[in-house]
């Protein structure tokens, strides 16, 4: 599986890099590939509702009430059908784009898997509602589709009589079968909203509507398509005929040429393979699973940022359990928790600052303690003041190739990690030029909301904000691609010959310095706040 | 300039992505038949005879029982399996032995089969043993059938009237 993801992720690094420079990241239609779905998913309801005006059901009223829409009201209701057909193709495109890309990004473990695994049943409700519509035409293609799809179900022992019976002969059928089949046509496209809403149930504001302008464009398209190659029928059904040559939707109707090259039991053990390898995907080696934030009660004043900031939902406040005198506490759900330190960037506690007492905020990752990332920066420090901090994400470009002189390094598990209070300390305790914090490209934050949250912190627009006395242009944040080491490297000499312009700023005292060095090399937590 | 480059852009990418919508929604053509060939469809669904005659009780086992169950004959629900064949053109096609459904064997046994035929004129055996004879045939019937090319025949079978074609 790394290897396979190993292929795909740098392939989707450039496209969506490419894609962002053609759309710009707000309108990149692949960071926005689930809420394209949803999209497609309402032009093919409201499309269908309308065609279902006309659509009458009976066996030879089926395909007279598509035709009379296809060729006599082809200026609506024949638009609608094309609309209808040609969105559902368009749903199973960014679908299965959508699952390509989480799978190459690795987007499917540890608190993911729930998103993983509901999103298998929507794969199959998707394939389930196009084939039962292909059936309603009732032409030579529904023909072929129902009976193959009948054998091919009565192959497992469950059904009284061979379904495919129905279909033996012209006098086997009868109009009560249309009635069926839009009832399935529409109970299964039901099941599959109630599906979609169980695959966001753990993410925490999902983006659910593509950006207006990408939602125009895409429905014009469509509107196009449908208006220059409008949808058509085959020939009527005739059940004393075998449908020869067919015009397959490949996007619904892809496996079904399987059906006449495989065995019916073949076909049946190779889906159900894929469909539980598929959603035992999150469980297959190799796994990792960094440890999951913690709250240490003591610092923990209830104040519910954490849980407004985290990318899915895992952390939740409840009543106060140790006596001190706030109304909440916050408390982490493991299974939920993707170790992104989200919560410990949004946690007023996790100051620098501190010194009187050792920097433990109300809640951290106990891998990347805020402490250790302290001492860590505090150890880069330079005196002259000509240095730029580089705070970049460890699912960005990669820190280590990023070592330059007047650039000191540190990997974040993600930009949105960081407390702005951090800036504000790098600025005026450790004699920083400029900070510059460099996550994943905009759009496409590895943990969702980090970029996000952190271009609205260091706006003032979220709390915590960054202070008003920590200069704004010093401070620079970007996003960038795995792959874009070159660029992020011209971008921070660039912005580093910047800071170096501006007027100095205000110097750290001996004092501050002093008591900077001497607890960075070991004499620990003796300083000012 | 790079505005307007960036427009071309989102339209072409836009155009391709309606493009692969449109093509693959209706393209490439698939043959799902092989031309100048026919389908015979032999499908039923027929329950055999039971596979122990009925037995008619005697007063003692009729004491036995409880007064609601005091049934005169005792008949066992297990029905025989069927012997199904089908010669095309004097050369064997299709034999089978057709269990019965049901968890205790008293649902009736089902066929369906297919198979792609040279169009023309064929003549089709039929032979089916749906009795507790151990050997010959209940139902025989020899039809002689012209199968245009393309067509769909079908192959049924109902136990007041035989086999039926359709």
């Amino acid at each position: 599986m790394t290897a396979l993801q190993r292929i795909l992720r740098p392939a989707f690094w450039r496209l969506d890099d490419w894609t962002s420079r053609v759309f710009g990241a707000a309108w990149n239609p692949l960071y926005n590939l689930g809420a394209l779905g949803f999209f497609f998913y309402w032009i093919v309801a409201i499309s269908g509702i309308y065609v279902y005006v006309f659509f009458d059901t009976g066996v030879t009223e089926a395909y007279d009430s598509v035709a009379y829409m296809t060729e006599d009201q082809w200026y609506l209701a024949g638009v609608m059908r094309s609309l209808h057909r040609y969105a559902g193709d368009a749903m199973v495109v960014v679908m299965v784009l959508h699952l390509i890309r989480e799978f190459a990004y690795d987007r499917l473990r540890g608190a993911r898997w729930f998103s993983w695994l509901t999103g298998v049943p929507i794969i199959l409700l998707v394939l389930a509602s196009g084939i039962t519509g292909y059936w309603l035409v009732w032409d030579q293609l529904a023909q072929y589709v129902a009976i193959a799809t009948t054998e091919w179900l009565d192959w497992l022992p469950i059904f009284g009589e061979p379904v495919a019976r129905n279909f033996l002969a012209p006098d086997a059928l009868d109009d009560r079968f249309f009635t069926w089949l839009v009832f399935l046509h529409i109970a299964v496209p039901l099941l599959l909203l109630l599906a979609l809403w169980l695959h966001l149930q753990r993410v925490s504001r999902p983006r659910i509507n593509p950006p207006r302008g990408l939602a125009a464009a895409s429905f014009t398209a469509l509107l196009v398509l449908s208006l220059v190659v409008p949808a058509t029928s085959h020939a009527p059904a005739d059940l004393a005929k075998v449908p020869t040559v067919l015009d397959l939707d490949w996007f619904y109707l892809g496996f079904y040429p399987l059906l006449d090259l495989w065995s019916h039991g073949t076909v049946w053990v190779t889906a159900a393979i894929l469909t539980l390898t598929l959603a035992a995907m999150p469980w297959l080696p190799p796994f990792r699973r960094p440890a999951v934030a913690q709250v240490d009660l003591d610092n923990c004043n209830g104040c519910a940022r954490c849980a407004e900031d985290c990318p899915f939902n895992a952390i939740s406040m409840e009543h106060r359990t140790d006596g001190k005198p706030f109304d909440r506490e916050a408390v982490v759900k493991d299974s939920l928790c993707v170790s992104c330190g989200i919560c410990a960037g949004s946690c007023p506690t996790a100051t620098p600052f501190r010194r009187a007492a050792a920097l433990v905020p109300g809640i951290e990752l106990p891998d990347a303690t805020l402490a250790a990332l302290r001492d860590r920066l505090d150890r880069m420090a330079d005196a002259d003041g000509q240095q730029v901090y580089l705070l970049a994400c460890e699912h960005g470009v990669r820190p280590e190739t990023l070592q330059r002189p007047g650039v000191a390094v540190a990997a974040l598990p993600c930009v949105g990690a960081l407390p702005p209070s951090f800036i504000d300390y790098l600025l005026s305790r450790c004699g920083a030029a400029g900070v510059y914090l460099a996550g994943c490209a905009e759009g496409n934050c590895h943990f969702r909301l980090g970029d996000t949250w952190t271009e609205a912190r260091l706006d003032r627009q979220r709390d915590p904000g960054l202070r008003k006395r920590v200069p704004r242009e010093r401070v620079r944040c970007d996003g960038f691609e795995p792959h874009q080491s070159a660029r992020l490297r011209r971008s921070v000499a660039t912005f580093l010959d910047n800071v170096r312009e501006l007027p100095p700023q205000e110097i750290p005292s001996a004092r501050q310095l002093g008591a900077r060095f001497g607890r960075a090399h070991g004499d620990g937590g003796v300083g000012s706040s | 300039m790079i505005r307007a480059l960036r427009y071309v852009g989102q339209a072409a990418v836009l155009a391709a992505f309606v493009a692969v919508v449109g093509f693959f929604s209706s393209n490439p053509s698939f043959r799902h038949f092989p031309e100048g060939e026919a389908l015979l469809k032999v499908s039923f669904s027929h329950g055999g005879d039971r596979k122990v005659e009925c037995r008619k009780r005697t007063r003692e086992e009729l004491a036995e029982l409880a007064a609601n169950m005091r049934s005169a004959l005792d008949c066992p629900r297990e029905r025989v399996e069927l012997r199904f064949e089908i010669d095309l053109d004097g050369v064997p096609l299709y034999q089978a032995l057709l269990p019965p459904t049901g968890l205790a064997g008293d649902g009736p046994s089902r066929v369906y089969e297919r198979f792609a035929l040279p169009a023309g004129r064929h003549v089709l055996d039929l032979r089916l043993r749906d009795s507790r004879r151990s050997e010959g045939f209940d139902h025989v019937a020899r039809e002689a059938v012209e199968f245009a090319a393309g067509e769909s025949v079908a192959v049924d079978f109902r136990g007041g009237e035989g086999f039926i074609i359709r």
